[in-house]
Parts: structure tokens; sequence; C-alpha cells
């Protein structure tokens, strides 16, 4: 009882710096209250195909920018994909250095693209690794018995 | 003569012996006898070679029937040569043997001579006729010859004409029919030149067409009535005619002779010739005259195997002719189809343009129109209920009244729009009648009193008191029938009376094609209002229930209005499956507004259908949505997923599609939203939103499309509401965003957001 209690507010403190720190916003939250009975892994399954899906959008970043011709069209297609996956699950930072990098791919400054794109690539690994020690912290307390905190 | 010269040697033995008187003439003997002697040697010659000769031509010549015949004669002449031969040794003294050789070869001679003589008698005969026969035969010969040579020069003809036919034939074109006839035919017969005239339009001249040598024919014309002409067209037959005849005279030059000329009608048959009823009788005879004529240089002549070719052809020509007049007559009017389809085409899309951009139009119209009306309406009445100078007062009272007019005005004309496109559909609800004729009573009777009219209102007693019909629309044609009835009445009452119609009370007098037959499940309701107003005269009562047009007498009162509320009334009517009309004596006299519709009894097999709807309040709000059919459309995975989370996490039943083909392919009538992401670039949301309009129609039960978007500028709304979406959200939502969403949706069909 007291390792779940315990467990449980290292979880919320956890969280709450996230919000403060502004790797979360509000959207996040409510994706956490669409987890119910019926969709008990929701949160997390929306995640890990965040995870996937952004991924696959940094290499195709990293490679478009690297071409001798830059189509700043498909770099701008990817940031909005980029912009939309972020937002959709709440990662604020992330969709702050897309909103930037956005800019710069229609002003054409390759410069300005390439440092936003290190930006937005920093600033994603630093959000899943949040993510990952989160569901971590979930694991461990479903483990010990205990349940989820929601925050309110 | 050997005879004779025996005799005379007898004598002269006999007289030598004698040796008495003759003694003279004994020295000329001897000149005689050696005469003799040499002319039946050359006999005997003669006689042996003959028949050598006729044996060696005999055997020469192949057939000679008569060899029994020549063995004969030559027997015959053999031994008479013979005779001659054994008569050289009779000169002078010979021994007996001699005299019984002669003897011995004289009998045989006669033998053979006599009969060989008889035999001649037979045979020369035959040998005559056997010459005759030949004559005859060599006649016979030569006239055969004569025979195959016509039977030849015909089938030669006739294959000409075959050929000829088949050119002409094998074309429907007009100027290849005549050029090719004329081509052949110069070929066929060894033309020097061909010419055809044809009839001008006028039809009292002939102008020269068509030519076989001359490249391009000068527009030479003759008159048509020239004897020559007239002898041509008046025989089916080809007519030699002069070469000096102003139709020959096809050189412009005159020293050309030209050589034997024949001339043929062609008859031209136009389709206005052909009338069934008198099919075989060509009733207007028109002619082209075609011209052959034959090289002067060769002094040929027109044979008749030749004229008969030429009049042949002339008559496959006409048929010829026919047949291209026929194609050219179709293909005209097929060309007048094509032209008329595609104008028909083009007024048709024309049309659907009009249409579209009416409705188009509309929709603009339906919410940004009546969105500011209502602000001023709603304004102008909150003010008036504040502290306001009585002048202030006058002008907001004048804000409302005109700002309500207005929108009278764009609900009328709305209204109409759909009620004509057809679009418009009953809202069937179960309703108080009773109660509704009370409403409509209450919403008059200050208007009534103001101007001291009596209002009254009688309900008959079999009326029943729940309904089912579309309340609204009902309402809406009792105000405006009323309305109308005070409007137009400056004194006296209006009394308002309804009740069930009966069989002989559903006929009008004007209209006796309506036949209302009621049933157990519903009845007639029968709604008269009268009036003691300035009446109508009887002339314009047709034009009543026209759009937009007032009497001259009802202008003139500045009565306002669009003149749209009866012509809407009688939609309305008609669309109930009932009938209105208007009554009247004339000007001063008052008039009776009627109208009968068709209103079902609830408490039958309705019921199960068409559950009593209560009248909710205004901000009632659904909590769930279970099993709602929706369809959500973005290509951005995890912003979909989270979309699906939340409206599944409402109860709905969510179908995810990421691009516009799956979304059109999808997409079914059984959805009742469609949320679009608008934000994707490079696609035209929009289109899909049209799209889906054209596939299900404005009318109820298609699915309602949302934009989702994550910027809310001027110009995504504008889009949004260009291509008929029924709402537009800003991403991201939150769970009560949706929820307030979806219950206003389903509820208004609309979302309002700013």
């Amino acid at each position: 009882m007291e390792i779940v209690g315990k467990l449980q507010n290292q979880f919320m403190e956890f969280m709450r710096s996230l919000y403060r720190e502004g790797f979360l916003d509000y959207q996040f939250l409510q994706l956490q209250k669409l987890q119910d009975e019926s969709n008990p892994d929701f949160v997390v399954e929306v995640v890990s195909l965040f995870f996937e899906d952004s991924e696959k959008l940094l290499n195709n970043l990293a490679m478009a920018l690297q071409q001798q011709v830059v189509d700043y069209k498909q770099v701008d297609a990817h940031v909005h994909q980029f912009k939309g996956s972020s937002s959709s699950i709440g990662a604020q930072r992330v969709k702050n250095a897309c909103v930037a990098f956005k800019n710069f791919c229609e002003e054409k400054n390759l410069e300005g693209c390439v440092q936003c794109l290190q930006h937005a690539k920093h600033e994603y690994f630093l959000v899943k690794n949040k993510l990952e020690t989160l569901f971590r912290l979930e694991q461990q307390i479903l483990a010990a018995g205990g349940t989820v905190p929601v925050l309110s | 003569m050997g005879s004779l010269l025996r005799m005379n040697r007898l004598l002269s033995s006999i007289v030598d012996s004698c040796n008495c008187i003759i003694d003279p003439q004994l020295p000329a003997d001897d000149l005689l006898m050696k005469y003799q002697y040499i002319s039946d040697f050359f006999i005997a010659l003669a006689y042996f070679s003959i028949p050598v000769e006729l044996i060696y031509f005999v055997k020469k010549s192949a057939v000679f029937p008569y060899r029994w015949v020549l063995v004969q004669f030559g027997a015959f002449i053999v031994l008479c040569g013979a005779t001659h031969l054994i008569n050289l040794w009779t000169f002078n003294m010979h021994t007996r043997n001699v005299a019984i050789v002669m003897t011995t070869a004289k009998v045989l001679t006669a033998l053979v001579s006599c009969i060989t003589a008889l035999m001649l008698v037979h045979i020369i005969p035959d040998l005559l006729s056997v010459k005759t026969r030949e004559l005859f035969l060599k006649k016979k010969a030569a006239q055969l010859d004569r025979e195959m040579g016509i039977i030849r020069t015909q089938e030669e003809t006739g294959r000409h004409v075959r050929m000829l036919t088949h050119e002409i034939r094998s074309t429907l074109d007009r100027h290849t029919i005549l050029k090719t006839t004329l081509v052949e035919l110069g070929r066929t017969l060894a033309l020097e030149e061909c010419a055809l005239w044809m009839p001008t339009r006028t039809g009292v001249e002939l102008q020269l067409s068509y030519t076989l040598r001359h490249q391009n024919p000068v527009g030479l014309t003759v008159p048509i009535q020239l004897p020559v002409i007239n002898q041509v067209f008046s025989t089916n037959r080809a007519v030699q005619i002069s070469p000096n005849s102003p139709v020959a005279k096809l050189r412009p030059t005159g020293k050309y002779m030209p050589g034997e000329v024949v001339a043929v009608r062609v008859p031209l048959l136009h389709l206005s010739n052909f009338q069934i009823n008198d099919w075989p009788e060509l009733s207007t005879k028109r002619y082209a005259l075609m011209v052959l004529m034959l090289p002067s240089d060769s002094a040929r002549q027109w044979h008749v195997h030749e004229l008969e070719l030429v009049e042949v052809v002339a008559d496959q020509v006409a048929v010829a002719l026919s047949h291209a007049a026929i194609l050219e007559e179709s293909m005209r009017a097929r060309d007048l189809l094509m032209e008329q389809n595609v104008a028909l085409d083009l007024a048709r899309r024309e049309a659907e343009m009009a249409v579209r951009a009416r409705n188009d139009f509309l929709a603009v119209m339906n919410h940004e129109m009546r969105t500011p009306m209502h602000a001023i309406i709603a304004l102008s009445s909150l003010l008036q209920e504040t502290d306001l100078t009585p002048e202030q007062r006058l002008m907001v009272e004048t804000i409302l009244k005109s700002s309500n007019l207005l929108a009278t005005l764009i609900n009328d004309v709305l209204d109409l729009s759909r009620l004509e496109d057809g679009s418009l559909q009953l809202d069937i609800v179960t309703f108080n009648l009773h109660a509704l004729f009370g409403e409509v009573l209450n919403l008059i009777k200050p208007i009534a009193s103001v101007k001291k009219l009596f209002v009254t209102l009688s309900l008959s007693a079999d009326l029943p008191e729940y309904v089912i019909g579309d309340e609204q629309r009902l309402m809406q044609i009792l105000i405006n029938v009323v309305g109308n009835a005070v409007k137009f009445s400056k004194e006296g009452s209006v009394s308002i009376s309804a009740f069930v119609a009966k069989s002989d009370s559903l006929r009008d007098p004007r209209a006796p094609e309506f036949f209302a037959v009621a049933s157990e499940n519903h009845f007639y309701l029968r709604v008269q209002v009268k009036d003691t107003g300035i009446g109508i005269n009887p002339q314009d009562i047709p034009n009543l229930f026209s759009k937009f047009t007032q009497s001259q007498a009802l202008a003139s009162t500045n009565s306002g209005g669009t003149g749209l509320g009866l012509a809407i009334s009688k939609r309305f009517v008609n669309l109930m499956e009932g009938h209105i009309w208007i009554e009247s004596e004339g000007l001063g006299k008052g008039s009776t507004a009627i109208f009968i519709i068709k209103l079902d009894i609830p408490g039958r097999s309705n019921e199960s259908k068409l559950p009593f709807v209560a009248k909710l309040p205004a901000n009632h709000m659904q909590m769930t949505f279970q099993g709602l059919k929706v369809l959500v459309m973005d290509d951005n995975g995890v912003s979909r997923m989270v979309t699906k989370g939340l409206l599944t996490h409402l109860g709905c039943d969510v179908t995810t599609v990421g691009s516009r083909d799956e979304c059109l392919r999808v997409v079914t009538q059984e959805h009742k939203v469609v949320f679009m992401d608008v934000s994707m670039p490079g696609i035209d949301c929009y289109e899909v939103a049209v799209l889906i309009h054209e596939r299900f129609g404005k009318r109820h039960g298609r699915p309602l499309i949302v934009a989702l978007t994550g910027n809310t500028d001027r110009v995504t709304k504008e889009n949004c509401m260009r291509v008929g979406m029924d709402g537009v959200i800003l991403k991201p939502v939150s769970v009560d965003k949706m929820r307030s969403v979806l219950s206003e949706l389903l509820e208004h069909g609309v979302v309002l957001e700013s």
C-alpha cells in the first residue's frame, strides 16, 4: 500500500512537472479523459502511434533538407503533419517548434529550416523520454496493485 | 476416122487388087495416115494420163466419196486409151492376133463405157446437189457469224451497263455519281464528249453542270423550252439530235465539227415527289439532259445497242441520284438534330448552373442574412425594454417593424424557392388542432381590435382535437389567410369557421377534377374565412395566387407585404393534398377564402410511426449519442485516432478514413455526421463536401458535414460556408466541446460558431 501511494505521488508530481514545464498541454488531459473501461489503453496507443509517425517524419524531413534542390512544399507538408500530430496529443513544445519551422519553410530559409529541424528533434526526444518515463511509472503502479491517478 | 481410113484402105486395096480406076489419091493417103497415127498416139497418151492424174489428186484429197465411180471411169478411159493404142498397129497390115486383141479391147471398152454412162445418170445429180448444199452451208455459217456478233455485242453492252451501274451506285455523293457516269460512259462508248445539263432552280433554263473533257464548265445555259429539248424529254428513249443544236454546242470555238450526237433525259426525283399515293406516277417531272457525242473523225454511227446502253444508264443514274438525295436529306436532318441536341444540352447546363447558383445564393442567404436579421430584431426588442425618450422609442419601434418585415420577406422568399424546388417536405407531427386555431385567434385579435373588427371562430363539433400534419405550415396558411382578411377589411367582422369536409362540400365548382376521399385514417379539414372587406374584382380572382401580383385596389392601400403570401399558402395547401380558393361577389362586397387540406387522424395505424413530439425547452441537450454513426476524415494518423477516441467516448459508432477517395467510397446515408479535417494541405476537402451534397442531396437525412480545422481565419470559414458545410470547429476539440457540437447538430442541423 505504501509503495502504491508513493508511486502514485511520484506519478502525480511528474505529471504536474510536465504540464508546468510545458511539455504537455491541456490536450493530453483530454486524451486521458477518453480512456475508460471500453478503451483502457487509449493513451498508450495514441502515444505509440505518435512516436512511430514522428520518427518517420523526422527522417523524411532530414532527407528532404539534404537534397541538392530542396522541395519546400514537401518539407512544409511533413512539418504540417508533425504539427498536427503533436498538437493532437498535446506535445506543446514540439508543436511550437513546428510552428517556427513552418515559418522558415514559407520563407524558404534553408539554414533556418535545418536549425528548426534540430530543435524539433530535440524537443521530440525530450517529450518521448518524459512520456516513456510516465508510462513506466504507470506500469509500476499497476504492477503494485494500485490504480493510476487522474489529474483534474 | 479410123474406120474411114480403113474403108479407104480397103477401097485402095480393092482398087489395087482391081488395078483399075482410083489412082490419083494414093500419095495423099500417106500424110493423112501419118496424122492419124500421131493423133491416136496422143489420144492414147492423154487417155492413160488422165486416170493417173485423177488417182494422184484423189489420193491427195482427203474426202472423195465416189472412189468406185472413179475406178469405173478410170477403167473406161484406160480401155479407150488401150483401144487407141492398139489402133496404132492396125494402120498397116496386121496379124490376126492383133485383130483379136483389138476386138477384145473394144468390147471391153464398150462394156465399161456403157456401165459408166449408166452410173453417171445417178451420180451427176448427186454431185450437183453437193454443190448446192455447200453453198447453203456457207450461207448459214455467215448468218450464224452475224448473229454471234450481235450476241457478243449485247453481252458486252450488258457488262458495261453492270459495271457502270456498279460504279454509279457505289457512291452516295451526287457529284461523284454524275461525274462517274460521264467518265464511264465516255470510256465504254469511246465518246468524244459527254455532258450533263441540269435544270436551274427556276426551272426555265438548263445549265451545263458537268462535262467529261472540259474541266470547268462555264455557266452555259439554254432555255428549257427548245423544241429539241422537248423532243428528248417527251420520250424515255435516247434520241439522236443535230450536232448544231444549242445543247450540243459545248465547245466555245466553232471550228470543231462534232460527230453524231445523242441526247437522253434523266429523270430527277425530288423528295417532294415521294407521295405514297401516286408512287408510280411522278406528278412533277423534272429532267436533266445528258448529251453524248461521238468523235467526228471516226465516222462512227450510233448503234442500237449503244442507244440502249445509254437509256439504261440514264435510268440508273436517276435511281442513284434519288438515293443520294434521300441520304443528303437524312444527313441534314441528323445534323439539325445534333445541333438541337447541343443547344438543348447547353440550355440544360445553363439551367442547372442557374439553379445551382440560386441554391448557393439561398444557402448563403439562409445563414448570412438571417443571422444579422435576428441580431437586429433581438437587440431592438431588448432596446425597447430599456428607458427611452419618446422619440427614441418611436425610432426603435420603426426599426423593429421594418426588420420584422424584412425577416418575413426573407423567410417568404426562401420558403417559396424551396417550395418550387420541390425540396420542401412537410414536417409531420401530431398536434392539437383546436389549440392551433386558438393561437391564430390570439395573434390576430390585437390587430383586429385596433381596426375595430370583430373576429369570431367556430369549430365544428366533429372536428378532432388531435391531428397529424404539418403544424407550422398550417399555422402559416391560417395566419396568411386570416391576416389578409383583416388587412383588407376596414370595418365589420372576420369569421373563421372550421369543420370536417363532407363529400359534397369537397367539391369546388371551379375545380371539378379535385376529388377528395375521406377514409378511416384521415379526413379533410375545411376552413372558411369570411370578411366584410373591400372584396375582389372577379377579374382579379385568377391572379390572386400568382406570385408578386397585386391588383390595383390592393396596391393603392399600401398594404405592404410581398404578394407572396397567397402563393406560398397555395403551395402548402397543395402539398397537403388540398385546394384553396377565394370567392367574392365583387368590389365592396367582402370575400371568403376557403381551403381544404388533408389531415391524418392519430390513434389508428399511424401511431407507431409518428411518436408524439413534445415541445422541448430550447436549451435541452442530448447527453449521449449512442450508436450515432459518424465518419471521420483526417490524413494525420494521430489526430484521427484522437478524434475517433473522442467520439467513441461519447458513444458514437465511428468510421475513420484517411483520404478523400476513401471518404467518398465509404460514406453512406447512414452516417449522420462527417467530420472533415480541412487543414490537409494540397487536398481539396471542400470538393468532398460538394460531392457528398451532390450524392445525397439537400434533403433531410443527408449526412451533416462539419469541418475540423486548426485555423479559424476568415478564408477557411468562408470556404466552409461556400460548400454548404454545416459547421466549423477549431481543433483541438475538448470532450465537452464535441458533446455540445453534436447536440447542436442533431437539434438544429447546423452549428453556429463564432
